[in-house]
């Protein structure tokens, strides 16, 4: 089996370095056809691992394929974790990325035209392309792969680099690398949380390997180190809370979730894989994976449920404002996030992962859905100028609309099951800070559903509000654009149906996510679960689904029946939605407080420190003193003999005298 | 009777009317030769006397021997002041500080 672990890592990363160095000499056809095969054939295997695993004829893997090095008994080395829990975010990142790989095909055929004429950065920038995306998928393998600290903060950052590469992959416009400073800037925040968590660990459990980390900590869970001065913390608390910062900056948790909507500057397949469905939840990944560590820490959890419940309302609620169709999309994307980690939060872990997955499906297809519009408006985003679309990109608008409904939680897509199952988890739970996780969800349903439904309306209904050129050339998007579309479609309505029962309230993920038995919420619902239909009759009595149905009846209402409406609100709520349209001031306080800051903290320590002090103090300080220092001694030097016979004449009188009355 | 004592004054009036010639003297710098020959004899003076005082020969031999070297010392700096004159027309010892730093 471990031959094909590495194969299904390798593959992708042959395909990235084949389409990367040699890109010039295979072209176009031969770097999209290389990168998609390579990922496809990693599909493939990762499927044959899932269904092996699940079927019994596979066993979990945890074994190391490399040893890097040995220090003072610290093994760093590159292994593989496979269970259940990794071969499914296996088979997902896979899955997207393939799709999304095909999708691209369509989607960059005329890249040449997003680059200035005659620029030579727009060479083979397809080719380009297509070996960023299979390196992501390779880092992102090695992620979910990994069994030990230091291959997560490895692959950690390579998908950091990738995410970095893509969001500025049109790096001649200034958004754009604007853009992707920023997710690098807001990250390394979050990865100096995990590489101090990391430390942390190391440091307490004395090893890297997550089953001797989880063993060490079971077996002492109480222990206790001190931090900022004499405070005693558990160390499990600490080391969670700082892995979860980690998690909170790659999972755009608040408040480092600052970069992600900025991301979508990058094209919109990225968006879909990088920034939706897969790097932002490697997060709740981690977390997930974790999960023996966090269960010894209540504080540390309930830190991850309010860090959540605060994201997945508030960021909901910023994306009703925002007129870019990917920026809602993205806004929409860190309210899901928000969803998982409130999962996480109240130990209903696999409820998080659960959505994760569900969400992989879906958003990707919102954001391929939402790119294929945009290819449609020959790359206008504002969705100001788009409606009526319908009647011309009819699969676009069906698949759409299964997405939205997904997302919304509509009974019996997938979504549904995922985020009932987080909210009535939140509801079970007793934690600290779930009563407020609770309403933030709920509230978080109708603002799902408003903004959601916003962006369909915008986009699909109603009247074109393009100008004439662009209508003139509206058309349904090409094959390769459209057929991923209903490739992600099938698992957005029918995942949940299937999986629910087994991952949420069955024994999938037993043995890859331990639950403390006092925690558990899942298995305390999972008491009345009776079948996925069950759930669905269950829906109709409670709260989340009439919120829902409330959210779409009030965007129809405002931006289809009454669309004068929006602006009387707008103008009546204007203190409101400045704050919503400022983003809660968290972008002015990132580049006017902290980059600001910084950049002024830097000014000083550039004209003073080291322009003053060590440029005019200690490098030329001590050449002009050593200059004025000769330039007084060179007056001895008169060049005349007498006063250099003098000199030995005075030398001679002090040595005589030293000799006759000193140096008795 | 002239003593020891006569003998150490006369080297010592010597050795100063030498150092007097050397700081003193701005213009010629022959007169810097003859005032290290000056020098050079007051030594020998005391060589002399103090020879003589202990009964050591030793001291005269030596007296010899600081004659000899001076003689080559002499034509050696006359010859130094014969190319410096070729070579700036000048001998005169405020002119010389090529070395002034």
């Amino acid at each position: 089996m471990k031959t094909i672990y590495l194969l299904i890592v390798l593959f992708p990363l042959v395909g990235a370095l084949v389409a990367g160095l040699c890109g010039a000499r295979i072209g176009r056809e031969g770097a999209h056809w290389v990168t998609s095969l390579s990922v496809g054939i990693s599909f493939v295997l990762s499927l044959i691992v899932l269904i092996g695993l699940i079927a019994g004829w596979v066993q979990p893997f945890n074994d190391t394929v490399y040893t890097w090095m040995v220090s003072e008994g610290i093994r760093f080395e590159i292994g593989f974790l496979v269970d259940n829990l990794s071969a499914m975010m296996m088979t997902v990142v896979t899955f997207v990325a393939l799709m999304v790989h095909i999708y691209t095909i369509g989607y960059m055929s005329h890249d040449e035209e997003n680059w200035p004429a005659g620029s030579l950065a727009g060479v083979n920038s397809y080719q380009r392309f297509f070996s960023y995306i299979a390196l992501f998928t390779f880092a992102m393998l090695m992620l979910v792969m990994a069994n030990n600290f230091l291959q997560l903060f490895f692959a950690w950052e390579a998908v950091g680099l990738v995410s970095y590469l893509l969001i500025g992959f049109w790096f001649n416009r200034p958004t754009a690398v604007f853009a992707n400073l920023k997710a690098f800037l807001v990250n390394r925040g979050g990865d100096f949380g995990l590489l101090l968590g990391i430390g942390a660990v190391l440091l307490y459990f004395g090893s890297l390997d997550y089953v001797e980390v989880f063993a060490a900590a079971e077996a002492d869970p109480d222990r206790t180190m001190s931090i900022f001065g004499g405070a005693e913390w558990k160390v499990v608390t600490v080391a969670g809370i700082l892995l979860f910062i980690g998690a909170m900056g790659k999972s755009a948790q608040a408040p480092l979730h600052v970069w992600l909507p900025d991301s979508m500057e990058g094209p919109t397949p990225i968006s879909a894989l990088i920034h939706a469905a897969t790097m932002v939840t490697a997060g709740i990944f981690l977390v997930a994976r974790m999960s023996p560590l966090y269960e010894l820490s209540e504080v540390a959890l309930s830190f991850i449920l309010v860090i959540g419940a605060f994201t997945a309302f508030f960021m909901g609620l910023i994306g009703l404002v925002q007129n870019d169709i990917k920026r809602v999309v993205a806004y929409s994307t860190l309210s899901q996030l928000g969803y998982m980690v409130v999962a996480l939060g109240v130990s209903a872990y696999a409820a998080g992962v659960f959505h994760l997955m569900t969400h992989a499906f879906f958003k990707a297809l919102l954001f391929l859905g939402a790119g294929s519009v945009i290819i449609a408006m020959h790359h206008k985003q504002d969705m100001r100028e788009m409606g009526g679309l319908k009647a011309y990109m009819p699969v676009t608008y069906w698949t759409m609309l299964i997405g939205t409904l997904a997302l919304i939680g509509f009974p019996g897509f997938s979504g549904f099951f995922s985020k009932d199952a987080i909210i009535e988890a939140v509801h079970a739970s007793d934690r600290a800070g779930a009563g407020f996780a609770y309403l933030m969800v709920l509230l978080g349903v109708f603002v799902t559903a408003l903004y959601s439904f916003r962006l369909f309306f915008m986009v699909f209904h109603g009247e074109g509000r393009m100008d004439h050129h662009t209508r003139e050339h509206l058309q349904e998007s090409p094959r390769v654009v459209t057929v991923p579309l209903i490739l992600l479609a099938v698992p957005s309505v029918l995942i949940g149906l299937f999986t629910i029962g087994p991952m949420v309230f069955g024994g999938y993920f037993d043995g890859a996510i331990f639950v403390h038995r006092a925690n558990d919420v899942l298995a305390h619902l999972g008491q009345d679960y009776s079948g996925p239909f069950g759930f669905i009759a269950h829906g109709f009595v409670t709260l989340p689904l009439y919120l829902a149905a409330a959210g779409v009846f009030t965007a129809w209402f405002l931006y289809l029946k009454r669309p004068d409406l929006p602006a009387v609100i707008q103008s009546r709520l204007r203190p409101l939605h400045a704050v919503l349209e400022n983003k809660y001031g968290f972008d002015a306080f990132y580049i006017k407080g902290i980059a600001g800051g910084s950049r002024a903290l830097g000014g000083f320590f550039s004209r003073v420190t080291d322009a003053r002090l060590i440029d005019g103090v200690l490098v030329n300080g001590t050449a002009h003193s050593i200059g004025w220092v000769a330039g007084v001694l060179r007056r001895l030097q008169t060049g005349y003999l007498y006063h250099y016979a003098f000199a030995m004449i005075i030398g001679l009188v002090v040595m005589l005298t030293w000799f006759v009355f000193g140096a008795r | 009777m002239i003593g020891l004592s006569h003998y150490l004054v006369l080297g010592a009036l010597l050795f100063a009317l030498g150092m007097a010639g050397i700081f003193l003297n701005r213009k010629n710098a022959i007169v810097l030769l003859m005032s290290i020959e000056l020098i050079l004899l007051a030594v020998n003076f005391n060589f002399i006397g103090f020879s003589t005082f202990m009964g050591d020969l030793a001291g005269q031999v030596f007296v010899f021997f600081i004659l000899t070297v001076a003689a080559a010392e002499s034509a050696i700096g006359l010859a130094i002041m014969v190319a410096l004159f070729r070579n700036r027309n000048s001998i005169d010892v405020a002119d010389l500080d090529t070395m002034k730093g």
